[in-house]
């Protein structure tokens, strides 16, 4: 495993209220439990298609999520359910439209993989690795446009940053200076390819500088850092530009739910479990009297009664009708 | 009424709509001071500044997507390829992400952004630089398809794309941009509706189902029939997507014989299409004789000039074909 050198740097000033430190921890959770749970329904045989699991990678959504409001605009990845749930989006519809149900965030038709929520800023995940790219550049154009004082976050990961997208998007978004924070989640792979395989540098945060952009490389399981980050990243591009913040993190589940991980060893994934970011954040926030153990305890249960919320509201959800396939396939 | 070139009548929707609302954009490569590559944008920078008339590197998929984005977050986007054949960079952004994202996410979101994009060949650019490749995008559910073949329809359909709350492709014919037609004064805002094609020339022998550049030809070809006096009617259908059916089913059950004429190739062409919206129809049982295709041969458009004016529809094969079921 190679490790990442990057510049890292601590946003020591930044002030985070109690409630703030909580939220972010219950939706860490709520994220987990959410994928642990929607795991399980594939087991069980209650959903079709794949899903893309973020666990272990939890903080990188949820803290650059948190710092923003909710007319700042994200894309989301196919691997997004953290950045979903960190922009506020209502896990019951989440739920639902996992389970392809009506009552979905996009009525049963797009599934988790194109989940979106407009109305909390959620402009989509994404099926197509970087596809989302471009797009957070024209949102940001609006954004510059419309004199708003917002940014948009293109998420996206390591492997996208291969695609032409990544290099097009970041170069047009330098050149008229939008407010985009384009954030790399680095889990290390793209399905079976480990980044020394994509790519020949060891810091994604350096491809920053062929567009003239400021790069950061973050410790990706800090949800506290990655959020105290995204808050200056937020007042720096809406001064400067874009930036690229890449977050080194980890993928514990394979790739999608049919991936059998011959590429790596039992070793490496329990060398990360441990740098677990909830247990991080947890160990974190009692050291630091923000939280008791009984505290967090009973956020662990709320988050885990929101899931069996979550999943009795899909699952008693109607299934959408054949009658209205062309629904929205045009606007009027 | 005064007439102006197709390129004019471009510049004059798209300035005229950007009058009219702030929030129409427009991008692509060397649009600003250049004027475009066709000199199409001429004198809009100076116009509209660079804050909406906004010079792109040349980076289509971007351009593609941002527009998109854009389109998302609450601005009206005009974004030019410099060729359409240059679709094919954009792909991504325009069939998986501008076409799918109202369907996707359950109409909580409207894309309306224009892609304007110089189509076919006879200006010896080659393979690279000539194609028709209209039927890829039609094939994709949530773009609308557009190609004018005069002055007047360039203006009035380009505006109503503009108004259109979907991703459009327009499709402009480069070899029609100096061609001059008439069109109605600028005080004179007209639109023309997507969906309703145009009879260009009446007749009750035969009906010449086409679009763009080959509009105009198979006008010389009805002319010259009309002279025999054969009198062939010549339906423009103008939108590929969403087509005017009934137009086309009327036609055919009125002169009982349909040829359909365009540049692109014949196979896997729009031509197909076409076709099968009549025989499909209850025109089929006024048919006297078979649906004839004239498409473009299927090869890349050559270099050589006499090569490339006969890979696509002549006076002459068009012609043939109409012999065949007169
Ligand atoms: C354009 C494209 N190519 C390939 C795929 C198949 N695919 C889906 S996810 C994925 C890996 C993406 O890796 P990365 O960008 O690092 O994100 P991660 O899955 O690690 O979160 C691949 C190859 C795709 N969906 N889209």
């Amino acid at each position: 495993m190679k490790n990442t050198k990057g510049i890292t740097s601590h946003a020591k000033s930044v002030k985070i209220t109690k409630e703030k430190y909580l939220d972010m921890y219950l939706k860490m959770v709520q994220t987990r439990k959410f994928e642990e749970k929607a795991a399980r329904l594939f087991v069980e045989g209650k959903v079709h298609g794949t899903a893309h699991f973020c666990i272990g990678e939890e903080a990188t959504g949820i803290g650059v999520c948190s710092a923003l409001e909710n007319e700042d605009y994200i894309l989301q990845t196919h691997r997004g359910h953290n950045q979903g749930i960190g922009k506020n989006m209502d896990i019951n519809k989440m739920m639902a439209e996992f389970l392809g149900k009506e009552t979905g965030y996009c009525k049963g038709k797009g599934g988790c993989m194109h989940i979106a929520d407009f109305s909390v800023g959620s402009l989509g995940a994404n099926g197509i690795v970087g596809g989302g790219i471009p797009l957070a550049v024209g949102a940001g154009l609006s954004q510059k446009y419309l004199k708003k004082d917002n940014i948009t976050v293109g998420f996206f990961g390591d492997g996208a940053s291969n695609e032409g997208t990544f290099h097009e998007a970041l170069n047009l978004a330098s050149v008229w200076k939008l407010p985009v924070l384009f954030v790399c989640t680095n889990n290390y792979y793209g399905m079976s390819t480990h980044v020394s395989k994509s790519m020949n540098i060891d810091d994604i945060s350096v491809r920053a500088s062929s567009y003239g952009i400021k790069g950061l490389a973050l410790d990706g399981n800090d949800v506290v850092n990655i959020y105290k980050e995204t808050l200056k990243a937020k007042e720096y591009v809406k001064e400067n530009g874009p930036m690229l913040m890449v977050l080194n993190t980890y993928r514990w589940f394979g790739h999608s739910k049919s991936d059998p991980q011959a590429y790596r060893s039992k070793e490496e994934v329990k060398e990360w479990k441990e740098k677990c970011p909830i247990k991080r954040y947890s160990e974190f926030l009692i050291k630091e009297g923000l939280a008791s153990k009984d505290d967090l305890e009973a956020l662990d249960k709320q988050a885990e009664q929101d899931i069996i919320n979550a999943v009795e509201f899909a699952e008693n959800s109607p299934e959408p009708k054949i009658e209205n396939i062309f629904d929205d396939v045009y606007a009027d | 009424m005064r007439e102006i070139t197709y390129a004019d009548a471009i510049r004059e929707a798209m300035s005229e709509e950007m009058r009219r609302d702030e929030n129409i954009i427009f991008m692509g490569e060397d649009i600003g001071l250049y004027g475009g590559a066709f000199g199409v944008s001429r004198g809009m920078f100076e116009e509209f500044g660079e804050e909406r008339v906004l010079d792109t590197p040349i980076t289509e998929m971007a351009i593609t997507g941002a527009a998109a984005g854009a389109a998302m977050t609450g601005l009206r986007p005009i974004a030019e390829l410099m060729f359409s054949d240059f679709m094919t960079l954009a792909m991504d952004q325009l069939v998986n992400q501008a076409a799918k994202t109202r369907f996707q996410f359950g109409g909580q979101a409207s894309v309306p952004m224009v892609l304007r994009a110089p189509g076919g060949s006879g200006t010896g650019a080659a393979e690279q630089h000539s194609q028709s490749l209209e039927a890829w995008v039609c094939h994709a559910p949530g773009l609308k398809v557009v190609i004018p073949s005069t002055p007047y329809d360039a203006k009035g359909l380009l505006k109503t794309a503009i108004r259109d709350n979907n991703p459009v492709v327009f499709i402009e014919q480069k070899l029609l941009y100096r061609t001059k037609g008439e069109v109605p004064e600028i005080e004179d805002d007209y639109t023309i509706p997507l969906g309703v094609a145009d009879i260009k020339r009446e007749g009750k022998d035969l009906t010449i189902i086409t679009y763009g550049r080959m509009v105009q030809r198979s006008l010389e070809v009805a002319d010259k029939y009309a002279e025999k006096g054969i009198e062939i009617e010549v339906i423009d259908i103008r939108s590929l997507v969403p087509l005017d059916k009934d137009c086309l089913i009327q036609s055919a059950k009125k002169t009982g014989k349909v040829v359909i004429v365009h540049e692109a190739c014949q196979t896997g062409g729009f031509g197909g299409e076409l076709s099968s919206v009549i025989v499909d129809s209850d025109a089929f049982f006024y048919l006297d004789a078979p649906v004839k295709r004239v498409g473009g041969l299927d090869v890349p458009i050559p270099y050589n000039p006499n090569l490339e004016a006969l890979v696509v529809p002549t006076i002459d094969s068009i012609s043939a074909a109409i012999d065949e079921i007169l």
